[in-house]
């Protein structure tokens, strides 16, 4: 297709209905749920993620009405327990992380210029996984039954039953749930940053928004898996008696504070980053100009993300662990400023050289910029360890949490909803509203949280359910109470502002006049995304590419057709954003809803002990899992290549490191990577803990041949798959099939294998830490090789079926990715439990 | 050399060679981390010359600041001057060698942070 063929408004209005039909939303009562199209996801996601925040302030409003005066007896010690466990959960899990993914579910493709993200039926996977985990952690505390130890949950506190209920199982079983949305959604929004760039935007001109989505992505594959490994070892303890946390068994309970903090000091980066990338959209829209500094804010992101690791034993200054070690970590605590402090220095350049408007978006960012920096001196002071000795866990640590939270999440939240409703629904919010609402939160905040500086020096401590008057804090507290009502007042307002909206006329397109792809947005927006993907020259296409918005408009970019009634979508390379393919995306479907129901019974039926019922489940989940990949990926394209305009023609299918799947497949091995090393971290934290490990009376531990055969069976498991990966690439498909066979039979003898060691041995989980890591590792890499049974399995069915061939062959390919992983981890536990007790 | 230019010259900066600094300052912290824990834990305190400590140092420092110097030879590559925003190769190009340098001069000054507190401090309690 010519540029000259899109002058024709007959065929463009014929490829308009082409789109418009392949897009259609699904109707009907039920069947409307079943959409996977980012736009009517993304906004769920959002909506809820909204929802579980009023809920969370309303529990902090309780509180604060308990703490208004001395001795006060509203709620009870039990109930406040839970009522700041939850809060705190629920601020966390439900609101900051969840929302960050949704919205970038829903801006990432209209910032890239794509149709939709490369997996829609994952995000929906992850959005229902999210409402079921969600409603089921936090409709606990209607039962009385919410969790109660914390948010960071401590043993031995919660992993004794006699001392805390069901409520830690909830905790745990069901945000481990939303922990796999977490990461499903960090593999489709690394993969949709990396792979689904319009053609021309190469890395130097990716918005910044995307960049800081990849590198916090990116975050959440290092840092959540550390917690998942925490939460397995956590409730092998509570279910099983396995004593990884009971120290009076050889367990120790800071091996949790050191999982526990892995993931929840990178979190709070994780949160704040995707709130400071809006900063990232909106500063230049409202300075009228280029956002100066581009590479000091990709420097500042990449340089948060690697020293946000090194800082998780801040929150662990006071257990005890040696001076040196603090004073590692209390360095990299200081070091992080430098990079947080570059991207303030940015927006305020930016601003400085620009002319500013003085919009109601910018006021919130100006606000909370404010606020954070507040609380970023603050951090600067507990970082320095003998501070910190003062000041843990009193109010002042309440007081500085807060003001990051506020500042560097909750306030730029806020700017983004004011900055990017147009986007969204077509209008505008009110900027009187907006503004009243601003300085009630701005007020309310810092008379909320300032005082508790203040109220902590003097000696409060956090989690106190009440306080005598002697020790007079009366007024700061009920000053903070004050503070806090307002607060919510000026959430209210915004709520008040919202549920006017659709009453309003719609905004003109573009109403901010920004420059960058989002804002291509129509007020009555189409649902296919995007008329045609354009070729990018500029990081402001709107603003420096002449006649760019008719173009797009006009079908006259790639792309802006649905011949075949696919939905579409172009994918380019990763540093230069060169075509390489057209993919067609997953359609509505009921299969990611069925799953994660699927999947929600296993984690439910846990935490109320009913394994048959759990197990039933689990096959579910595999079977559906098993029904949607079949049925709607790596499907063989009727023809192999499709003409996109402008005399281009792009292949249908990709295979291996070019494809989306093959990322999205590694990225998932990276997270589960990661969450073995916890558990081998936890191997050798016990032998750092004890003089002897293993204890003398186990001191063979599960034997050596035992675990060099379950080795020698998983190096040829993954020997035979990339000999059949690489002899079917060649054309021999009937050796390749053989040599899966011959790996499918090495993975299954592998399970065996693998929980021969201990159980030959007579090893007895429930008497030692020692014992129960050795186990978990076993059982670990057995369940991996399970795993590596199916997927060769279904590899191997593939080929039979006629669905892979030598030209083909995505589904071989990312099963080797699988198998390099499984592989490595034979290597690792089976060396770490069978040779290392020899050397140790 | 070849026609192609010096040997700096043809290594090509991507998405990979941009995290090497970062990278190179978290194996130093790992290290730092780990030598302290288990020294502490197994032999009650550690060598009062930490050679090993200090040879890791100069070794993650030495490899940043070629890391930079690499990338600070790249942006210096013939075309357009900064803020390299055009949809060319040498402005992708000169775009990741800066941000490369300036993660490098980050990841020196951490590396240098870490490495202090073993200047002031040297024992386990």
């Amino acid at each position: 297709m010519s540029l000259h063929d899109q002058d024709d408004p007959a065929l463009r209005a014929a490829q308009e209905d082409r789109l418009r039909a392949v897009w259609k939303p699904p109707q009907g009562l039920f069947l409307r749920w079943t959409d996977t199209n980012n736009n009517r996801v993304g906004v769920w996601y959002v909506l809820t993620a909204f929802g579980f925040m009023l809920f969370a302030g309303v529990l902090a409003l309780i509180m604060r009405t308990q703490l208004a005066v001395p001795d006060n007896d509203l709620v009870s010690a039990n109930s406040f327990n839970q009522l700041f466990t939850l809060h705190g959960s629920m601020m966390m899990f439900l609101f900051a992380v969840p929302m960050f993914e949704a919205v970038s579910i829903i801006l990432l493709p209209q910032l890239l210029g794509a149709r939709d993200l490369p997996f829609p039926r994952l995000s929906a996977f992850g959005y229902w996984s999210f409402l079921i985990g969600g409603v089921f952690v936090s409709g606990s505390i209607f039962f009385n039954a919410a969790p109660d130890g914390g948010w960071f949950m401590y043993p031995p506190l919660t992993t004794r039953t006699d001392l805390s209920g069901l409520g830690a199982d909830i905790w745990m079983l069901g945000l481990s749930f939303i922990e796999v949305s977490s990461v499903a959604a960090a593999v489709e929004l690394i993969v949709g940053v990396l792979k689904c760039r319009p053609p021309g935007m190469r890395l130097n001109l990716m918005p910044l928004y995307a960049w800081y989505i990849l590198v916090v992505a990116v975050m959440i594959l290092f840092a959540f898996p550390p917690l998942i490994a925490g939460d397995i070892l956590f409730e092998m303890e509570r279910l099983l008696d396995w004593p990884f946390f009971d120290a009076n068994r050889g367990g120790d309970p800071l091996l949790w504070q050191h999982l526990f903090w892995i993931f929840g000091h990178p979190e709070v980066y994780i949160i704040f980053l995707p709130s400071i990338a809006l900063f990232a959209m909106l500063v230049p829209t409202f300075a009228n100009r280029h956002l100066l500094g581009y590479p000091w804010i990709v420097l500042a992101a990449v340089g948060t993300a690697f020293l946000s690791f090194g800082l998780w034993v801040h929150h662990m200054f006071t257990t005890g662990l040696p001076k040196i070690s603090l004073a590692f970590f209390s360095a990299a605590s200081e070091a992080v400023a430098i990079p947080t402090g570059v991207q303030i220095f940015v927006f305020i350049a930016t601003l400085w050289a620009g002319r500013v408007t003085w919009s109601t978006p910018l006021l919130y960012a100006t606000g909370s910029l404010a606020i954070f920096v507040i609380g970023g001196l603050t951090g600067v002071m507990v970082a320095v360890a003998p501070f910190d000795w003062q000041a843990h866990d009193s109010y002042f640590i309440v007081a500085h949490l807060h003001y990051v939270l506020i500042g560097g999440t909750l306030m730029p939240l806020f700017a983004g909803l004011y900055y990017y409703w147009p986007l969204i629904t077509g209008k505008k919010l009110s900027d009187r509203l907006g503004r009243i609402a601003f300085w009630m939160l701005f007020a309310g905040a810092n008379l909320t949280f300032f005082p508790m500086h203040l109220s902590g020096l003097m000696g409060m401590p956090r989690r106190v359910f009440t306080y005598p008057a002697e020790l007079g804090l009366g007024g700061l507290n009920l000053m903070s109470t004050a503070g806090a009502y307002l607060f919510a007042a000026g959430v209210a307002v915004i709520c008040v502002d919202l549920a006017l909206s659709p009453r309003r006329a719609k905004a003109p397109r573009n109403p901010w006049n920004a420059g960058t792809l989002e804002w291509l947005a129509h007020p009555d927006d189409e649902d296919w995304g995007i008329r045609s993907v354009p070729l990018v020259e500029s990081r402001y296409p709107i603003w420096d590419q002449p006649d760019f918005v008719r173009k797009v408009d006009e079908g006259r970019f790639f792309l802006p057709d649905a011949e075949e009634g696919r939905r579409e979508t172009i994918v380019t390379t990763v540093l230069d954003a060169r075509p390489l393919a057209v993919i067609r995306l997953g359609t509505p479907s009921v299969k990611p809803m069925l799953t994660a129901i699927a999947l929600g019974g296993v984690f439910i039926f846990t935490t109320y002990h009913l394994y048959w019922a759990a197990l039933a489940c689990g096959i579910a989940t595999l079977a559906c899992t098993l029904w949607w990949l079949w049925t709607g990926t790596a499907e063989i394209p009727e023809k192999p290549c499709k003409p996109i305009g402008h005399g281009l023609e792009l292949p249908l299918y990709l295979s291996g490191p070019a494809a989306p799947g093959w990322w999205a497949m590694f990225i998932t091995m990276m997270a589960d990577a990661t969450a073995f090393s916890g558990l081998v971290f936890g191997y050798f934290f016990f032998w750092t803990r004890h003089a002897d490990f293993p204890p003398a009376t186990m001191a063979d531990g599960p034997g050596i041949l035992w675990p060099m055969v379950a080795l020698a069976v998983g190096v040829i498991g993954w020997l035979a798959t990339i000999g059949a990966r690489d002899i079917h690439a060649r054309g021999g498909v009937a050796a390749a099939r053989i040599l899966l066979l011959l790996g499918i039979t090495h993975s299954i003898v592998g399970v065996g294998a693998g929980l021969a060691g201990p159980w030959t041995s007579g090893l007895d989980p429930q008497a030692h830490s020692y014992p129960a890591i050795v186990w978990t590792l076993a059982i670990w890499t057995s369940a991996h090789a399970g795993v590596a049974a199916i997927m060769q399995g279904y590899a191997l069915a593939r080929s039979l079926a006629g669905k892979m061939n030598p030209d083909h062959d995505a589904d071989l390919r990312n099963v080797s990715i699988y198998m390099h992983f499984y592989a490595l981890s034979a290597v690792v536990t089976y060396a770490t439990i069978g040779l290392f007790p020899e050397v140790a | 050399m070849t026609d192609r230019g010096k040997w700096h010259e043809r290594l090509k900066v991507t998405l990979w060679t941009l995290i090497v600094p970062p990278a190179i300052w978290a194996g130093h912290f790992l290290m730092a981390y780990l030598w302290a824990a288990i020294s502490c834990a197994k032999v009650g305190a550690f060598a009062t010359f930490p050679t090993l400590f200090v040879v890791g140092t100069i070794i993650a420092l030495t490899l940043i600041a070629l890391s930079g110097w690499i990338a600070w030879k790249q942006t210096h590559r013939p075309g357009d001057s900064a803020p390299h925003q055009d949809s060319t190769d040498i402005d992708r190009l000169r775009f990741l060698a800066k941000s490369t340098l300036l993660l490098a001069g980050l990841s020196f000054v951490g590396v240098i942070f870490t490495a202090l507190p073993v200047v002031f401090l040297r024992n386990c309690l």
